[in-house]
């Protein structure tokens, strides 16, 4: 269909090149043939090369756990009541100046006793979406596809496999810390806690 | 062009040779030599009967993906694509900048259209059996261009940087958390770093207008050049099937015996079609006006309730109702099967029956996609499996279920409320719709098997046993208990007659001589 083009303008005799380079000789287009090779392989060589940078870039996210995370403080150890579980901040340890307001990362921490604590994560261990807590029902629910949880974490019902991810905590000085700095999913060091079938549940319901 | 006559110093006057507006068009195009390709375009003979209606959805498609690059366009020069300012800017695109909330109306319905029409082009190739030979390429490109605007719908949803594209992204980054093995690097990469921050947005504002589109706009001039250079599909006729052998004589010969030229015979309904969706795209902006920002993406306001926007709601949908343990294979295998499928078709079904007439199966399954996927977007829209977060200090119960209670019922109402019962429990049409309604509950269940309910849970209910009291589970209880409609009684055990009957005297007497106690169950 191609071949059929009626152009206007004037033609440029297409198969001249043919005949003006008439003494291409075999050889000499082997050697022709030869030398575009050669530049193709020299085009690769340095796109190799230069791949090799730029997927070091793209991939520079991509690393271990262990380097995002550091030791962040919740505040003094006094601002947690026994018994109770009080929604608590904390500002993420990596961050950039154009971050705004992502940085501000939420956590529920749980005081079980003066020195026991159990720090949650905000984030759903279904898809991440934000738990709220009710100290009435001492359950946690979740606003996306109803996720439940008891106070102590492990999971009450709804499509969570599991129970809340946990933070590590210490206490320094009278600070209660995390190790904290990265979004806990399923596949990152999000400390697992116990997969009970909760307080209370009982396996005779069926 | 033509208005271009009045020609300087006098020329025009001669008037021998061609006109200016002639002369210039001569100048471009001895240098351009566009015309011959154009033209060959443009009038290309086409099967009569494709000039159809059912054919207009590949060009709106393309329209639109040009609308969505303009209004784009025009919107980045005001959207800051950082996450500390990219919120601020869009409230200022809305309410600042003169017609800013038009242009913004204008993306995001041109999105809504994009994916819709996009998706009916898809349904009806496929019906017309227009992925065959020697089209199987032309619907490879297309299926990767579906992907491509589901990838710009939800690239686009972040990038209108609220509190729905933070948690979505977190939705996002907890699906592919559970890819095996590479899971946690791969979140890494899609986030951009640990947590979802000021790298999440750039590289997604990297992905929304650079990458994606510029890899759409080549797929969609590959896709439209083949569409002229193979011809367009031809009606499909009931017996007339594709042979790799002899199509393209036939489909030559039925183009120059019954056919027409492209323009203006079939293009004129494309342009009208492609008029009439950016007309209504234009209309649903005035209208309805553009989508959100909705709330400030601080992730520690945690009073909200994420939801994706319209086109992936039935995967909100699915991940409700899977069970737990389904979750994880769906999501790493029906994907990517579906796609594999999708990249197959035109492979091992590239040759024979065209016609949707003789074509059950394909018929019944665009059939059974539509009705699930607008089962599913419906779901979605009304989420009945989310908890009502505020329906326990914010809907009232009804009056007459508390009217005339004693002391006892009325406790177990407060604790019905206190305890966030209603979040998932509905009462007299308010409060949430994860468990059942409680309007009848009484004639479901025993009072026993209210208070093993209550104290174990079970199925989607959380155990209460360790949160309520025995005074709290007894008051509640008994407000349950009265919770049946007045012509109907509460559920009871018959046994339970034979047990109360004993408990008097149950250390001396059997049961069988024990007279029934008349204040149990009728």
């Amino acid at each position: 269909m191609t071949n059929e083009t009626q152009s206007a303008s004037p033609k440029p005799t297409p198969s001249g090149a043919n005949t003006v380079a008439a003494p291409d000789g075999p050889r000499i287009v082997s050697r022709r043939w030869l030398l575009f090779k050669a530049a193709i392989a020299l085009n690769g060589l340095v796109g190799l090369v230069l791949t090799v940078p730029v997927l070091r870039y793209l991939l520079a996210p991509w690393k271990k756990d262990a380097s995002f995370n550091s030791w962040t403080s919740l505040g003094p150890v006094d601002a947690f009541p026994i018994g109770e579980t009080r929604l608590a901040r904390y500002v993420n340890p990596s961050q950039n100046p154009w971050d705004g307001q992502t940085d501000d990362i939420a956590c529920y921490v749980r005081r079980e006793s003066g020195s026991q604590f159990k720090v949650f994560a905000i984030n759903c261990a279904h898809l991440g979406c934000p738990v709220r807590w009710f100290p009435q029902s001492q359950l946690f629910m979740c606003p996306c596809h109803g996720g439940v949880y008891y106070a102590d974490g492990s999971r009450a019902s709804g499509p969570p496999e599991r129970g809340l991810f946990t933070y590590s905590w210490q206490i320094v000085s009278g600070e209660l810390q995390i190790d904290a700095g990265q979004m806990p999913t399923l596949s990152n060091s999000a400390k697992l806690v116990t997969i009970s079938t909760g307080p209370g549940d009982c396996r005779c319901q069926g | 062009m033509p208005g271009m006559n009045h020609s300087p110093r006098g020329q025009g006057l001669v008037r021998e040779g061609p006109g200016t507006a002639a002369r210039v068009y001569a100048w471009f195009e001895r240098r351009l030599q566009l015309e011959g390709s154009v033209k060959e375009a443009a009038l290309h003979p086409v099967p009569r009967n494709t000039a159809s209606w059912w054919y207009v959805f590949g060009s709106a498609a393309f329209t639109l993906l040009f609308l969505q690059i303009f209004t784009g366009i025009l919107l980045a020069l005001v959207y800051v694509p950082s996450a500390g300012e990219a919120w601020n800017s869009l409230n200022i695109l809305n309410h600042q900048i003169p017609l800013g909330w038009f242009l913004r109306a204008m993306h995001g319905w041109g999105s809504n259209f994009m994916v819709a029409i996009v998706l009916i082009h898809m349904a009806q190739v496929f019906l017309f059996g227009a992925y065959k030979f020697p089209r199987e390429l032309t619907w490879i490109l297309g299926v990767f261009l579906l992907l491509m605007t589901l990838g710009m719908a939800f690239t686009g949803q972040v990038l209108r940087f609220d509190q729905d594209a933070y948690w979505g992204l977190g939705i996002g980054a907890s699906i592919v958390s559970r890819i095996p093995f590479i899971g946690g690097g791969l979140v890494h990469l899609l986030l951009g770093g640990p947590i979802i921050a000021g790298a999440t947005l750039s590289r997604f504002f990297a992905l929304h207008v650079f990458v994606i589109p510029g890899t759409m706009l080549l797929f969609a001039f590959l896709h439209v050049w083949m569409v002229l250079k193979l011809g367009v599909n031809d009606w499909p006729m009931p017996g007339r099937m594709v042979r790799r052998a002899t199509y393209m004589e036939e489909y030559h010969h039925l183009t120059h015996t019954d056919g027409i030229p492209f323009i203006p015979g079939a293009f004129w309904k494309d342009l009208v079609f492609s008029g009439a969706i950016l007309a209504s795209v234009a209309v649903c902006a005035v209208v309805f006006g553009p989508f959100g920002p909705s709330g400030q993406p601080d992730p520690s306001i945690i009073q909200t309730v994420p939801k994706p926007d319209f086109f992936f709601l039935w995967i909100y949908t699915i991940l409700s109702y899977l069970p737990p343990q389904m979750e994880t294979p769906f999501l790493l295998i029906v994907p990517l099967s579906a796609i594999a499928i999708l990249l197959a078709l035109p492979f091992f079904a590239g040759e024979g029956e065209k016609s949707w007439h003789r074509r059950p199966v394909a018929v019944l399954m665009v059939s059974t996609i539509a009705v699930s996927w607008g089962v599913l977007t419906q779901q979605g829209t009304t989420t009945p499996w989310s908890p009502h977060m505020n329906a326990w200090s914010g809907d009232p119960l009804p009056e007459n279920r508390i009217h005339d209670a004693t002391p006892l019922v009325r406790q177990g109402a407060v604790v019905l409320q206190a305890k966030q019962c209603r979040n998932c429990h509905s009462i007299g049409g308010s409060g949430g719709e994860r468990g059942p309604t409680l309007d009848a509950v009484a004639t479901r269940l025993t009072v026993d098997q209210l208070r093993f309910k209550v104290v174990t849970g079970g199925g989607n209910m959380p155990a209460y046993g360790k949160n309520l009291s025995p005074s709290e589970i007894e008051a509640l209880v008994s407000f349950l208990e009265t919770l049946h409609p007045a012509n109907e009684p509460p559920a009871y055990d018959a046994s339970r007659h034979t047990v109360d009957a004993s408990q008097p005297a149950n250390s001396t007497a059997p049961a069988s001589n024990a007279p029934p106690s008349p204040g149990t169950n009728p």
